[in-house]
């Protein structure tokens, strides 16, 4: 039975590494390097946007937190989506125009001072990692099911694809890679979608009165509060993914890789269809799965419902359509990992090998050794961290990173642009801050400490009550920047911020 | 080094302060303004309305159309409501892009050195 899986991976990983090896012939600069010297269309890159952005946790996890938990699985949905408006009405087109390589290029271009530029990308190594390690465990897990191999190799053969295709084909063949998958996940998805609405004689109407008896919740399946107990930590959690988009590096590198502010537009465009209409669909892997697997199958395959969809396919189309799913969410891990590896390493490179280190006096041959070294060490890194967290549930970090880009970078980015009398102190302390607030509350959350023993991480009462940190640490990060920028004794630098405001707005000498 | 030396020059040749004073950059800073400040205020208040009422309140479990309630409802509602504004924006847009045009263009000709 697995047979068939198997081929399908082996196919994808032939064209990724085919996809690799054209790219490596268009990756000799750290321009080609970094953002796929800025060659990108609007439509290449939207669908590398939705590519980098719709991770194993949304496809896989969303489908099984809906099929078990009815609407409240659907708010992971709805916030993952209208965060990109956040990204299109303020941070896309300022972003594209200051920026060149890495976010705290942007921050850099207001502020030259080391310790900002340093503390910013820490911020996006400490993101992309934490987020990193949620998606290598997951694919650990679930190419185990999938296909039945070691969890230790899983996530070696998942490393090393990642660590190929960043090294040789840098942002050329990550943004392919994202937009294969991209189409892969929109056709499997379609797919499944279909077959469900037939199953329903294609009536929604029916569908959602048949769900109403299809799982052990009954007709409160519909309705919110199955998951979410907590109306401020429902809130917290909604307010963490509507402003955490527009702060993750991943996705904000994205942009430097079309050529201009326009296209940086186009971009989001697109990718807000596709996302879109990916998330809406969530809906029927949710429901499908909830009527024709039912909820026994479901987790006693895997406790927290991630088997849901792939589950749902075998039911709709045998062992075919198992095997391409299983090979679509393989293409999905892979994406998303490439990306993540790609944004922190460029902030090892780019931000403290090049900038801090070497005070942009690096050649570029220099530069590029760099860049490739830091790859291997992110990969390498992320690796063992995946390998030591087998055991773990860190299916958390993911909120935890979107937590954090909230907390710690979106303010910084808002006042950067907007604000006239922000400074080097105030985008200090409004990071420093952002960062470990999110950090320490969610070290003393319900995701940590649990009085039941293997509930999660440690034994004990968590000291702090919610889940998620943003109601807490995305306020903590604002206020302490707006406090620093007051407190601090630095006159406002006003040739500076109209500079900023010229450029951000218009992408005058760019 | 060539690379370093010319964007030093490129960038003390253009006057910033001026630009930010001429009426077309103050004309494109108002309208872009004037539209984005409100439909943000509007996006991320019809956003946080839906988490609101559900964990609050139960007004949005009675059934709108059949089986499918309000809650449902509001929840399509905020798909319908992204597209609408992504597209209401890159319409908008289009005219930000003809007053940067203009803009450059001043900026060039006003020699501002």
């Amino acid at each position: 039975m697995h047979g068939l899986a198997f081929f399908l991976f082996l196919i994808i990983v032939a064209l990724t590494l085919i996809i690799t090896y054209f790219a490596s012939k268009r990756t000799r600069t750290t321009s080609e390097f970094y953002t796929a010297d800025s060659s990108l269309t609007g439509w290449q890159n939207g669908l590398a946007i939705a590519g980098d952005y719709m991770s194993a946790a949304s496809f896989l996890g969303i489908a099984g937190m809906i099929a078990l938990a009815g609407f409240d699985g659907f708010f992971y949905s709805i916030g993952f989506l209208v965060a990109y408006l956040v990204v299109l009405y303020i941070v896309a087109e300022p972003l594209r125009n200051l920026g060149k390589y890495t976010m705290a290029d942007m921050i850099a271009a207001r502020f030259d001072d080391k310790k900002v530029r340093g503390i910013a990308a820490l911020n996006t190594i400490a993101i992309s990692t934490f987020y990193m390690i949620a998606q290598l465990v997951g694919a650990g897990g679930l190419i185990k099911l999938l296909l039945g191999i070691d969890y230790v190799y899983s996530v070696l053969i998942v490393g090393v694809l990642m660590t190929i295709y960043v090294v040789f084909g840098g942002m050329m063949a990550t943004s392919w890679v994202q937009i294969v998958k991209a189409v892969l996940l929109m056709v499997g998805t379609f797919i499944i979608s279909v077959m469900v609405l037939v199953k329903f004689d294609f009536s929604v109407i029916k569908m959602f009165n048949e769900v109403k008896t299809a799982t052990p919740l009954g007709e409160a399946f519909l309705n919110p509060g199955n998951k979410f107990k907590d109306p401020l930590d429902t809130i917290s959690l909604n307010l963490a993914l509507v402003l955490g988009t527009a702060g993750l590096p991943h996705i904000l590198i994205r942009f430097f890789t079309v050529k201009d502010a326009p296209t940086a537009r186009k971009s989001v465009v697109y990718a807000t269809w596709i996302i879109g209409i990916f998330y809406i669909l969530t809906i029927f892997l949710g429901f499908g799965a909830a009527a024709f697997v039912g909820y026994n199958k479901i987790v006693a395959a895997n406790p927290a419902g991630n088997m849901a969809a792939p589950l749902l396919a075998e039911a709709l189309g045998g062992d075919v359509l198992f095997a391409f799913i299983s090979a679509v969410a393989f293409a999905t891990i892979l994406a998303v990992v490439a990306g993540l590896v790609l944004s922190a390493a460029s902030a090892f490179a780019h931000d403290f090998y090049s900038h801090i280190l070497r005070r942009g006096q690096a050649t570029e041959k220099e530069q590029m050794v760099a860049a490739r070294w830091a790859s291997i060490g992110v990969a390498i890194l992320s690796i063992l961290l995946a390998l030591f967290a087998q055991k773990m549930n860190v299916a958390f970090l993911v909120s935890l990173a979107f937590a954090v880009a909230a907390s710690a970078n979106l303010p910084i980015i808002v006042f950067t642009i907007f604000w006239r009398r922000f400074n080097t102190t105030g985008a200090i302390t409004g990071m420093i801050v952002g960062l470990f607030s999110a950090l320490l509350l969610v070290f003393f959350s319900p995701n940590v400490w649990s009085p039941q023993p293997g509930a999660a991480i440690l034994i004990g009462e968590p000291l702090f009550k919610l889940a998620n940190p943003g109601i807490v640490s995305i306020p903590l990060g604002f206020i302490a920047a707006i406090i620093g920028t007051l407190l601090s004794s630095q006159k406002e630098d006003n040739k500076k911020f109209d500079e900023i405001l010229v450029k951000a707005n218009t992408g005058i000498n760019q | 080094m060539a690379i370093r030396e010319h964007s030093l020059m490129e960038h003390t040749s253009i006057d910033y302060t001026k630009i930010t004073q001429s009426s077309s950059f103050q004309q494109l800073m108002r309208a872009k303004k004037k539209f984005i400040l409100p439909l943000t205020l509007f996006f991320l208040i019809f956003y946080f309305a839906l988490p609101i009422l559900t964990s609050y309140s139960n007004v949005l479990n009675s059934p709108a159309i059949g089986p499918i309630s309000w809650a449902w409802l509001f929840a399509f509602a905020q798909f319908i409501m992204t597209w609408a504004l992504c597209t209401l924006y890159s319409k908008r847009a289009a005219n930000f892009d003809e007053m940067v045009e203009q803009i450059k263009q001043e900026a060039k000709e006003g020699g501002s050195v």
